[in-house]
């Protein structure tokens, strides 16, 4: 119902762009499962594991936080860049 | 006298019975059988009275009587017209296309006589 | 020291200072300027940051003390939510700005088929699970603020009066909402003065924690390592959490995060343009972080350096104070302040819009049915019964805050709230990708949901014995263990928030699914679900919002296309100088536009007059409740035309139908006529040839004998032609009425036709020759002979009567085929002509002038003797000569030959 069909191939700088929007759409997932990730870490006091210590875990946790601010902007940015370089020959990103 | 009376009729046994009937008040009795040339053959012998039946082959007596009312020669021209059907619709078209007089069979001799007098004398006054 | 005075003083200025921009902003916001700053992302994803209460301000630093690095997960949740805008958030807004989305008990009961039920049941869990929430905040303003007056008093001094402060913070948060949220009534629910307070605060908050923290590792601790080996050596040392707990933490805040009404508010309905959510994709997780970078530090640090029992919700506040940092221990407070007034305000506002459009309205609109309520006056009590909302909210907060007396941990408050909102994610999930859920679904799902919350989680918060007993706790409601607050259908050993939370929203997304899954939605329901799941299709992206982009020309093009171009020039130009305006063209008002909807709709109704003009002026897409009574008006008049059509349909029809039977009485009347025609005609004939010579015998006098029996003779064979065609006219009747009984004999055909032949020959004046093939015919047969016999002497005599050759010769030939027998009658006459054969079997048919005996009866009766006996009889037109055939059936030959 009214979706314009789209074309099936698409030129290189479209394209990209495409797959940068499905990074940025596939990011959740990759930021769910790393910070599910601490739940397999032994808890402490359970016997014969070395517990994690708390600046471990935090380097952990805002590591990871720090990517899924760092990627988004930078693919966010690649696609609007692609988007301004759309047209231009050339552009092998 | 000596009146030409032509009978249209194709039933033998009645052209019978009206042939003794007229011949025998002095008319000269002539009869045709059907309907489909008997306005030309009543033009061409121009009789005095002509007694018409009205289910005839080929021609029903209506039109014939109508053929000959729109001729200015027999527009005139004393017609008895005899039926077996006995509609009285019948009656109407009869008399709407110019009937002189109408009967329905089976008729009295003597009403068919009283009839075919009537109707030569008025012609004959008129003439 | 700060004396708590100067504290007072500060923040009556902050909050004057609030007030301003809130102000300004509003006016920007209404004359159309400023637009860069209050439509810009920045604004967009600090105003997200009212997530950030002073549950997270003073409460995170606690929860940390207390249970290590678990707090985090609160901010983890929506950091996935919003990183994962493009599936959900991106969805909501297209819908909520698409549909002009209030709440999201609007957004839920809009799905539902705009369901009343649904709006009032989440309006009033909404209510129920953010009260507390709001006493939450109350409570931690009140709790910062007796911390500077124990400072101020020392230990001996009266503690400030805490009620009190409460219930002044508590009046002056309603009268900014009140101010600010219902200034002026917007069709959108938005309020760019607040919006803009509320980022301003969001920076304040930040900006002060991030100042703490900072305070804390450099100024305290000494560095950044030194603060990392004070965390490893503290108590808090190792990973301590709990995985289950990690998991269903993260899950529920960010279940939270779509589902809070605040966020609902601030993330969909002030939304202004769907591209501000790529951005707060990644700006708002980065606020996040930055809100809880300094946590475990300050934890840490004050659990280290401040007295034993200090309350570790307070951290924030008490370090810098210890340090004797009023300052930053200003600063901090505000920052606090900021975090519960702008949760407030905006939790709040969104309360109030959902129990004055779901509750307040219907309700008020109920009461005055009967007066056609003006809209003028409408605007008015839409307005109070926000304000009333507002200020009823606020109260109910500030009761709970009084009744629970300030209890618990902030943090054990806020998942409460949490987890009962969470409550709302089944039914608006399902509503916004699944076109099967239903409104009777959602409903059920939401009250199983909602009633395990409050027996799970919201009661058992009270403590044992204080709404539930501690035998309930111990031993199950009416003392049945599966009943267990903490351990439900014997499930032990779970986290009581992990256990809570697992049931309500299993059950609850288990019902909801079974109940849609086998119930049937309404087609408004259905209509809304395929417009919501669907939103892509039908909706285009929502950029830059103008309020009053009703374009004056685009209405008039439409107006002068319904009303013609005079009349709606005409209307046009009056409401341009009713307006004071020289030009022809009026300000597309709120009245002209309901003037020229009245207009509109006297010419195509009000639900398409609705339609078009919400289509121009909303610059969004019609409502599915605007279509769906456009379908209804149309659908009514494609009815009525369609009864109309259906009417003349069957008007035609029957007048068909009685001109056919007339047509058809006429066709039997006139045949009726020419049959009475005929008989009085075939009667008459003979009758008068009989009269005519029975008078002239009688009358005649002196006719010879030889006359005499001559016309005696005539009327004896017209008495037979009379007594016969009456014979003929009786069997017809009796043929033809299937009165006749047939008299089944026995007997060969050869026989048959001898006798038929010496009947015909006898009555005949001049017999003509006949020619048999005898061998041919002996067949045996059974039928009614006598009737069989009458067909043949009926043909024999036809032919003696009606053929014309000199020398006349029948032929009678009998074959056999298929065990039908055929006898043939055929003559060396001249044949009938074609036009007459279709007659000739039709009563009084006559093929020729000469027969003046026959009533033309003969043939009729011997085709229905046929039809008697299951036979034929027809016209052989490939002879020479006249032919008949008579066929006999199958039946009629014995087998025996």
């Amino acid at each position: 119902m009214g979706r314009t069909p789209l074309p099936l191939f698409l030129e290189r700088s479209s394209y990209r762009k495409r797959r940068m929007m499905d990074a940025v759409k596939l990011l959740v997932i990759l930021g769910a499962c790393l910070w599910m990730v601490p739940v397999l870490w032994p808890s402490d006091g359970q016997p014969g594991t070395v517990p994690i210590t708390m600046s471990r875990a935090l380097f952990y946790v805002f590591g990871v936080w720090v990517l899924l601010i760092v990627l988004p902007a930078f693919l966010m940015r690649k696609v609007r860049s692609d988007l301004r370089a759309e047209g231009e020959p050339g552009d092998d990103a | 006298m000596g009146k030409h009376v032509l009978l249209v009729e194709d039933e033998l046994n009645i052209i019978e019975a009206m042939r003794f009937l007229l011949s025998r008040e002095g008319c000269t009795v002539d009869t045709h059988g059907n309907g489909t040339d008997a306005a030309q053959v009543i033009r061409s012998l121009k009789p005095d009275l002509v007694v018409l039946d009205v289910m005839l082959p080929g021609k029903s007596g209506f039109d014939i009587l109508e053929e000959l009312r729109a001729d200015t020669e027999t527009a005139a021209l004393p017609v008895l017209m005899l039926t077996a059907r006995g509609q009285s619709r019948d009656r109407e078209m009869a008399e709407k296309a110019g009937v002189s007089r109408f009967m329905t069979k089976p008729f009295s001799n003597a009403e068919v006589l009283t009839a075919v007098r009537d109707l030569l004398y008025v012609h004959q006054h008129k003439g | 020291m700060t004396s708590l005075n100067v504290l007072l003083a500060v923040c009556l200025a902050y909050v004057i200072f609030l007030f301003l921009v809130a102000f300004f902003a509003e006016r920007a916001g209404i004359q159309g300027r400023g637009g860069w700053l209050l439509r810009s992302p920045l604004v967009y994803t600090l105003s997200l940051s009212i997530y950030c209460t002073a549950w997270t301000f003073y409460g995170a630093v606690g929860n940390a003390a207390r249970s290590g690095l678990e707090y985090v997960t609160i901010y983890l949740g929506p950091s996935l939510v919003i990183i994962g805008w493009w599936w959900i958030l991106r969805r909501l807004v297209r819908i909520g700005r698409s549909y002009k989305v209030t709440s999201i008990a609007d957004l839920i009961s809009s799905r539902f088929g705009k369901s009343n039920t649904l709006a009032i049941v989440v309006t009033v869990m909404a209510v129920i699970t953010v009260t507390p929430y709001i006493a939450l905040q109350l409570q931690s303003v009140t709790l910062s603020l007796s911390i500077f007056s124990a400072a101020e008093q020392g230990a001996d001094g009266t503690r400030i009066d805490t009620d009190y402060a409460a219930f002044w913070i508590a009046v002056g948060l309603a009268i900014f909402t009140v101010l600010f949220g219902t200034r002026n009534l917007n069709v959108n629910e938005r309020h760019h003065g607040v919006v803009i307070a509320v980022a301003v605060e969001a920076v304040v908050k930040l900006v002060a924690l991030l100042a703490v923290g900072i305070f804390v590792v450099w100024g305290i601790a000494g560095g950044l390592q030194e603060t990392l080996a004070r965390i490893d050596a503290s108590d808090l040392g190792t990973w301590q959490t709990d995985g289950s707990r990690w998991a269903t933490l993260t899950f529920l805040s960010a279940a939270a995060f779509l589902c809070l009404p605040r966020m609902f508010q601030v993330m969909v309905v002030e939304n202004d343009d769907e591209r501000h959510l790529q951005i707060a994709s990644w700006a708002f997780p980065l606020y996040l972080m930055l809100m809880s970078l300094f946590v475990i530090p300050i934890a840490v640090i004050g659990l280290e350096v401040l007295p034993e029992g200090s309350n570790p919700d307070l951290f924030v506040l008490s370090l810098p104070l210890s340090e004797g940092r009023d300052g930053l221990a200003m600063f901090s407070f505000l920052g606090g302040f900021s975090s519960a007034t702008s949760m407030v305000i905006v939790a709040t506002l969104a309360l109030s819009t959902m129990v004055s459009n779901h509750i307040v309205m219907p309700i008020f609109l109920y009461l005055r049915q009967g007066g056609a309520s003006q809209s003028g006056d409408v605007r008015e009590v839409v307005i109070l019964s926000r304000r009333l909302s507002i200020l009823g909210i606020i109260a109910l907060g500030y009761i709970y805050y009084e009744a629970s007396g300030g209890f618990g941990a902030l943090a054990a408050i806020g998942l409460v709230s949490f987890a009962g909102v969470a409550q709302f994610l089944p039914a608006m999930l399902g509503g916004i990708f699944w076109r099967g859920a239903t409104g009777l679904g959602a409903l059920c799902g939401l009250a199983v949901g909602f009633l395990l919350w409050v027996y799970t989680m919201l009661l058992p918060s009270f403590g044992p014995g204080v709404v539930l007993s501690a035998q309930i706790f111990e031993q199950g409601l009416f003392g049945l263990g599966l009943l267990r607050p903490h351990a439900l259908f014997g499930i032990d050993g779970l986290d009581p928030m992990v256990h809570a939370v697992l049931w309500s929203l299993l059950l609850n997304t288990g019902v909801f699914a079974l109940v849609s899954l086998f119930s049937f939605p309404n087609p408004l329901e259905r209509l809304q679900g395929a417009q919501f799941v669907n939103v892509f299709d039908h909706s285009v992206p929502t950029r830059g919002w103008n309020a009053t982009v009703a374009e004056s020309e685009d209405l008039m093009i439409m107006a002068q296309r319904i009303l013609g171009a005079g009349e709606a020039r005409t209307l046009f130009s009056d409401q341009a100088r009713a307006q004071g305006l020289s030009g022809h063209l009026p300000e597309p008002t709120p009245d002209f536009l309901q003037h020229l909807e009245r207009v509109l709709a006297g010419s195509v109704g009000a639900a398409t007059a609705h339609a078009m003009i919400s289509q121009i002026v909303g610059g969004s897409s019609v409502s599915v409740h605007d279509l769906m009574a456009v379908a209804d008006e149309s659908a009514q008049m494609l009815e009525y035309s369609n009864q109309l059509e259906a009417k003349s349909h069957e008007l035609s029809q029957t007048a068909a139908q009685l001109r056919a039977a007339n047509t058809k009485l006429m066709q039997i009347s006139a045949q009726k006529d020419a049959f009475l025609s005929q008989i009085s005609h075939e009667l008459r004939t003979p009758m008068t040839s009989i009269r005519a010579f029975s008078e002239i015998l009688r009358d005649t006098e002196g006719m010879g004998p030889m006359e005499k029996t001559k016309y005696a003779n005539i009327i004896h064979v017209e008495a037979i032609r009379l007594t016969r065609l009456l014979d003929d006219l009786l069997d017809l009747s009796v043929l033809e009425n299937g009165q006749v009984t047939l008299n089944q004999q026995t007997g060969s055909l050869a026989d048959l036709l001898d006798r038929a032949i010496a009947t015909a020959q006898a009555s005949a004046s001049r017999p003509m020759k006949i020619r048999r093939r005898r061998l041919n015919e002996t067949i045996t047969l059974q039928t009614d002979l006598d009737r069989l016999s009458q067909v043949f002497i009926n043909l024999m005599t036809n032919a003696q009567k009606y053929c014309a050759a000199t020398a006349p010769e029948l032929l009678i030939d009998v074959t056999e085929h298929d065990g039908r027998i055929m006898i043939d009658f055929i003559d060396n006459g001249d044949g009938i002509p074609v036009d007459a054969r279709e007659m000739m079997f039709e009563k009084f048919s006559r093929i020729g002038a000469q027969d003046s005996n026959g009533a033309g009866l003969g043939l009729a009766i011997c085709r229905e003797i046929m039809a008697r006996l299951g036979g034929d009889v027809s016209y052989l037109a490939e002879v020479e000569g006249t032919g008949f055939r008579v066929v006999l059936p199958h039946s009629v030959a014995l087998a025996a030959q």
